[in-house]
């Protein structure tokens, strides 16, 4: 798709926009010049980003349409408030940023688990179906999170699916969720997690696991028989997707006083869905924009929040005919070869002539 | 310097072994590459390839030919995997594929191209060939994430490796260009060196020369010839183009409805009256 020059450039500037706009806003946030309303959408922003990345992972890199990372989202979140509380309450860790740590790892550990039960029945399925099947596990854990009832007493953990009534520390509250957790995810944490996750997608495309990957995604009877596990490649990017969104999701979690189960529910999934097809489905750095974009947005245009369906609408529909007008279409291909070729250092025109035998 | 190698090659002796087919004289004493054994695949009812019975030996350029819709491809299908067979058994070097799925009987020695190029088209052409490479220069997903020596030092050898590969075909300089925009002949090409990537010890070509021009034919010719005395590999392939079957083939099998109609050298085919009334049809009485 791209040169080697070319990916290595398009790598330098993700890396380089994420690090200045986290400058920038540290800078602001410092000098006290960024809005209170901008202040507490920092860290939903960061968690949002590696939502859409490990969501671009899916369906981007390894083509498959999966509609229950929200899912994932909330089995990182209420085992990352888990842990935290347990640390705290259990074992009297003090130290946020470590309580932190641990409790995003547990929270890609448990996503992880729950990507791998569930992605051994549903990469048998592909297209629609596959669709359907994970949206149908997204809405499952949300339900069963609505009937778990966690404490902390003393050092152990007490888990119940029926009564609130258990002894100890009430850390998950079935339907209520988690009530009272301590605020510890920081802006500089969720920085950190994006420039994680944008090492581990973009180091995995440009290597041999990711090059497999991307092979099944485009033809997948010549992966076969080139020797490629078929099954083995669809499962990591989807397991690997499942631990970012429960990372990201710790990170989420930890940034709220309250937590309800319901915050995930099938529309969050279609929400980061809109930033991997807003962004550009397979583009990592378009994710990334698209996320911030369209986090910050909402809350910027607060006061026209009731034509925001309206406008979502328009903007959906206009987008469909145009992308589907050839006439656009060619116009928009004529344009990015011209600037791929600026970028590369040469014309996009000779390369596709240059085949020519 | 076609000229040569072509007559060289078509008047291989044939000699037969014990499964009613024919190797080359010089692969006699080695183990066959393919061996089928009543071969046969239903589709509901239709018996679309029927008792195919086939030995390729070590180093031969095999051919299959047919009229369209004989099973030339279904028969492809059937080694590579992608079909169980019904009936019969299908070894590779000695070792029966029954169970197997695509990817095991690829770790066997078989690569193939395809009739409909399947090309990893929004890749680039060396990464391609990396694909094939995947199962000969490996390392791990944690090794490539996390960018360990073990990754730069095999990422360099598939890119040697790649470059290599290409250059058997003169590709090398379109290395970096996207695979879906080759021109058609290119993209056969570079399946075929893909195909190679994977180390195989029989090629299957489903018709190679398909839309290339006399020129292109000429020189894949001479190439299939090449790699195979490079490689030290078998070639079976389909082909519609008689002058490349006739020119390059040792052994030809010809296929019609499902069936063996006829094996034996290129000489024998073309003088076999079976062969001619399949592609050509029976003379009517009256005009006889």
């Amino acid at each position: 798709m791209r040169t080697k020059k070319g990916k290595l450039i398009y790598n330098l500037i993700t890396f380089g926009l994420v690090t200045a706009a986290f400058l920038i806003c540290n800078s602001m946030l410092q000098s006290g010049s960024m809005s209170r309303t901008l202040k507490g959408q920092l860290v939903p922003i960061c968690a949002w980003i590696v939502m859409a990345i490990s969501l671009n992972l899916v369906i981007g890199i390894s083509g498959e349409l999966s509609l229950g990372h929200a899912g994932f989202m909330s089995v990182g979140a209420f085992t990352g408030i888990v842990v935290s509380g347990w640390l705290l309450n259990g074992f009297q860790v003090e130290n946020d940023a470590l309580r932190l740590v641990i409790a995003m790892v547990a929270g890609g550990v448990a996503a992880g688990v729950a990507g791998v039960i569930i992605g051994i029945p549903v990469l048998r399925l592909r297209g629609d179906y596959l669709a359907i099947v994970t949206l149908a596990f997204g809405e499952i854990i949300r339900n069963v999170m609505n009937c778990v009832y966690v404490s902390v007493e003393g050092s152990s953990l007490r888990l119940g699916f029926i009564n609130p009534n258990l002894p100890g520390t009430l850390l998950l509250n079935g339907p209520n969720g988690a009530v009272k957790v301590q605020r510890i995810s920081t802006f500089l944490a969720g920085f950190l997690l994006v420039i994680f996750t944008l090492v581990v997608v973009l180091n995995l495309i440009n290597s041999r696991s990711g090059r497999a990957i991307m092979a099944i995604r485009d033809n997948r009877i010549a992966a076969e028989s080139m020797g490629i596990n078929v099954t083995k490649y669809k499962m990591m990017a989807f397991v690997l997707s499942a631990v970012l969104a429960g990372m990201a999701g710790a990170l989420y979690g930890l940034n709220m006083n309250t937590l309800v189960p319901a915050k995930f529910k099938f529309d969050q999934s279609i929400n980061v869905l809109v930033f991997v097809v807003l962004g550009g489905i397979g583009n990592i750095l378009g994710s990334v924009i698209s996320a911030t974009l369209l986090t910050v947005l909402p809350e910027v245009l607060r006061a026209f929040s009731q034509f925001r369906m309206l406008v979502y609408a328009i903007v959906l529909i206009v987008v469909m005919l145009a992308t589907n007008n050839p006439l656009l279409r060619s116009w928009f291909n004529q344009l990015t070869a011209k600037v791929k070729g600026r970028i590369t250092g040469r014309d996009g025109q000779t390369t596709k002539g240059g085949g020519a035998a | 310097m076609s000229e040569n190698s072509v007559k060289r090659h078509s008047t291989t002796k044939m000699v037969p072994v014990p499964s009613r087919s024919i190797v080359p004289e010089r692969d006699l004493g080695r183990q066959p590459v393919l061996e089928c054994h009543h071969l046969g695949i239903e589709f509901g009812g239709l018996k679309a390839v029927d008792d195919f019975n086939l030995t390729i030996g070590r180093t031969e350029i095999a051919g299959l030919i047919g009229p369209n819709g004989a099973g030339k491809t279904t028969v492809f299908n059937l080694i590579t995997k992608v079909y169980q067979p019904t009936t019969g058994t299908v070894m590779i070097n000695g070792r029966d594929t029954s169970g197997m799925n695509i990817v095991q009987a690829s770790k066997l020695g078989i690569a193939r191209t395809f009739q409909n190029i399947r090309l990893f088209s929004n890749m680039t052409v060396e990464e391609n060939v990396r694909i094939g490479l995947h199962n000969q220069i490996r390392y791990g997903m944690f090794t490539g994430i996390c960018r360990l020596p073990a990754y730069w030092t095999k990422e360099k050898k598939q890119h040697q490796r790649s470059l290599e590969l290409l250059s058997l075909f003169g590709m090398q300089d379109m290395a970096d260009v996207q695979a879906g925009s080759l021109p058609y002949g290119a993209q056969r090409r570079l399946e075929i060196v893909r195909a190679l990537a994977t180390n195989p010890s029989l090629l299957l070509l489903d018709e190679p020369a398909a839309g290339m021009n006399p020129h292109e034919t000429e020189e894949l010719m001479e190439t299939i010839i090449r790699i195979r005395d490079q490689f030290q590999i078998a070639v079976m392939l389909i082909e519609h183009d008689m002058s490349l079957v006739m020119g390059i083939c040792e052994g030809i099998c010809v296929l019609n409805y499902g069936r063996v109609i006829a094996k034996g050298t290129a000489d024998e085919i073309q003088q076999n009256p079976v062969v001619i009334e399949a592609y050509l049809g029976r003379r009517k009485e009256a005009d006889a």
